[in-house]
């Protein structure tokens, strides 16, 4: 007998279900809510939810003191580049692991994620001397590595993920139908991961955005993202919650709209493959 | 033209060798079925001629050149897989036109030969569909299309109907036996039923781990067997096979007789033994019987609808002339 929900039943699922997803926005809600209050008001006791003047003085404070748009830039830059240099190394690896695998891969395959157990704090140090020797520090190139070197032992296990989903049988009549392997790739196999390609670049590119340790450690002016940005306002001068409320919501405005037109392909990249 | 020659042929997976030196050759237009039970090689067999796997030692020779070393496009040989394999994301007419498109074919003789592909295939009507909408025999149809459209010299078929249901099972088989008769072209087809093997082919191949156990026609394989696996393995239901004192007056270590060589008779039987299942198929009767004082349970069709069920007496009489007698080894006597 298929379960049967009663209306109520349905009722109390769903206050459930959305009083937990207010109860994990919340955070970032109480944020843009904060950055249109005044500072007092911002630290007001008890806290004032709604009931308050609202104002744009901290967003034209936080303008004025700081170039936001270098900020924005730098974190396009870093982001982008990272996630599309990491997506060509990654689908040929990717590739050669999901349909010649060799004795070694699965070794390959865990030894890389190992590497995202390790502290990053770990090998700050060893990878800031590497950076001054090699003039990386405070460059865009550099973190641009840095991040697609991070972040390459996911893209690599989503993309493997996505390509052993596509039965093997195909490739090979690709390949009787007088596909070269260039052609293989572009005609049969690329088209059929485009949604796990797509989710995988979307979630790489939000990761690399939000990536605060090694952006915050290795820059100081010119490649500085927006995670700099916002943590420019925790100090030196103490917390001021409202302009550090109004910072937050400028940088996480447009990964959050990103991430909102896009949930769709998000999720369906993520549960690719879980049911057939 | 579309000879195929497997000259000392053997492939191994690391120190598994599972296709032990092999001759074989598949004469021009001939409808080839490589038959055994799971796991003979049968496979490995087709994806060698392919050019799927490499083989480890020997050569291929197709059309009396030498194929060895040649990609499976260059083969000039086209594939049925089981799952189909057709490309999800096209339709029916980019699927079948995708081999035209790598060969560069210009797009008029394209539309040309996919139009005739889906005249003769029944497709038609659902060309602009994607596979996913299509029924098991539609895809089945198309992965056929995909292969006739290039006029390969051979068609190779893996286990292409394992995937249908019984019914469509029997109307692809007549269909592909059609396609056959109207192309005449070389068809080297995989299966682990032997219905399909004995229904099909002009030449059938019995396999046993990558050992070829025999090659003859249908009717060969079932009249002289030439060991005890192919005489099991031929013919449904199987063969009966005693050992023991029974096979020993026949001066043999097993002697064979089909279900359909023993007669049921009212007396005077050879051997009386008793009814466990009695399956009435209406058109013939397969009885299960015990108790002969053999040691075998000795399976028996008779034609038409029989009267007796579990647990009655049957008297049974096999004919002299269609015992078949095999060695210590299996091996075929006389």
């Amino acid at each position: 007998m298929a379960r049967s929900v009663t209306p109520r039943r349905k009722l109390l699922n769903t206050t459930v279900a959305w009083a937990i997803g207010l109860l994990i926005f919340f955070p970032i809600l109480w944020t843009i809510l904060t950055s249109f209050k005044s500072e007092a008001e911002a630290i007001a006791a008890p806290p004032i939810f709604l009931g308050f003047d609202w104002t744009l003085e901290n967003y034209r404070i936080v303008m004025e003191r700081s170039d936001y748009g270098r900020f924005l830039w730098n974190s396009i830059i870093i982001a982008g580049l990272s996630t599309i240099l990491g997506c060509i190394i990654a689908v040929p690896a990717a590739w050669s692991m999901a349909f010649v695998p060799s004795k070694r891969t699965k070794d390959i395959l865990l030894w890389m994620l190992s590497t995202k157990m390790l502290p990053a704090v770990g090998v700050l140090y060893p990878i800031y001397l590497l950076f001054i020797k090699m003039g990386l520090l405070d460059s865009r190139a550099g973190l641009v590595v840095v991040l697609m070197l991070i972040n390459l032992p996911i893209i690599v296990w989503m993309l493997y993920t996505y390509f052993k989903e596509i039965p093997g049988e195909i490739l090979e009549a690709a390949r009787m139908d007088g596909a070269t392997l260039r052609q293989e790739l572009i005609y049969v196999l690329t088209p059929m991961a485009i949604p796990g390609i797509a989710s995988t670049l979307l979630l790489n590119f939000i990761l690399a955005w939000n990536e605060a340790f090694w952006t915050l450690n290795l820059t100081a002016v010119n490649a500085a993202p927006l995670t700099a940005f916002i943590a420019s306002y925790s100090s030196p001068e103490g917390l001021f919650f409202a302009k550090l409320s109004a910072a937050s919501t400028m940088a996480i405005a447009p990964i959050l709209i990103l991430g909102w037109f896009s949930q769709k392909q998000l999720v369906r990249g993520l549960t690719f493959g879980a049911v057939k | 033209m579309g000879q195929i020659q497997l000259k000392q042929v053997t492939k191994s997976f690391g120190d598994v060798q599972v296709i032990p030196p092999l001759d074989l050759t598949i004469e021009d237009g001939e409808f080839t079925v490589f038959v055994g039970p799971s796991g003979c090689g049968k496979s490995t067999l087709l994806r060698l001629i392919a050019g799927l796997e490499d083989i480890t030692t020997g050569h291929i020779e197709i059309d009396g050149t030498d194929a060895t070393d040649l990609v499976p496009a260059k083969r000039g040989l086209a594939m049925v897989f089981q799952s189909y394999a057709l490309y999800p994301h096209m339709s029916v007419r980019k699927n079948i036109a995708f081999p035209l498109r790598m060969a560069k074919m210009d797009k008029a003789e394209i539309d040309r030969r996919v139009n005739a592909a889906a005249e003769v295939l029944n497709l038609a009507d659902y060309i602009d569909r994607r596979p996913g909408q299509l029924s098991g025999g539609q895809r089945q149809r198309v992965a056929i299309g995909r292969a006739i459209v290039r006029e390969p010299s051979a068609f190779l078929f893996d286990e292409p109907l394992s995937n249908l249901d019984a019914a469509l099972r029997v109307g692809m088989r007549m269909e592909i036996s059609e396609l056959h008769k109207k192309l005449a072209t070389t068809m080297v087809y995989v299966t682990h039923d032997q219905v399909e093997a004995m229904t099909m082919a002009d030449k059938i191949v019995v396999l046993q781990a990558g050992v070829i156990e025999q090659v003859g026609s249908p009717l060969e394989l079932y009249r002289t067997p030439r060991n005890t696996f192919v005489a099991g393995f031929i013919g449904s239901p199987k063969m009966n096979l005693i050992t023991g004192e029974e096979a020993a007056k026949h001066d043999a270590a097993t002697i064979g007789i089909r279900p359909e060589h023993i007669d049921v008779v009212e007396s005077g039987g050879t051997w009386t033994g008793t009814v466990g299942v009695a399956e009435h198929l209406g058109s013939d009767t397969f009885f299960h019987i015990h108790n002969t004082g053999l040691a075998e349970t000795i399976t028996v069709r008779a034609i038409g609808d029989v009267n007796l069920t579990h647990g009655d007496t049957i008297q049974l009489t096999p004919r002299m002339d269609e015992l078949h007698r095999f060695d210590a080894d299996g091996l075929r006597i006389g």
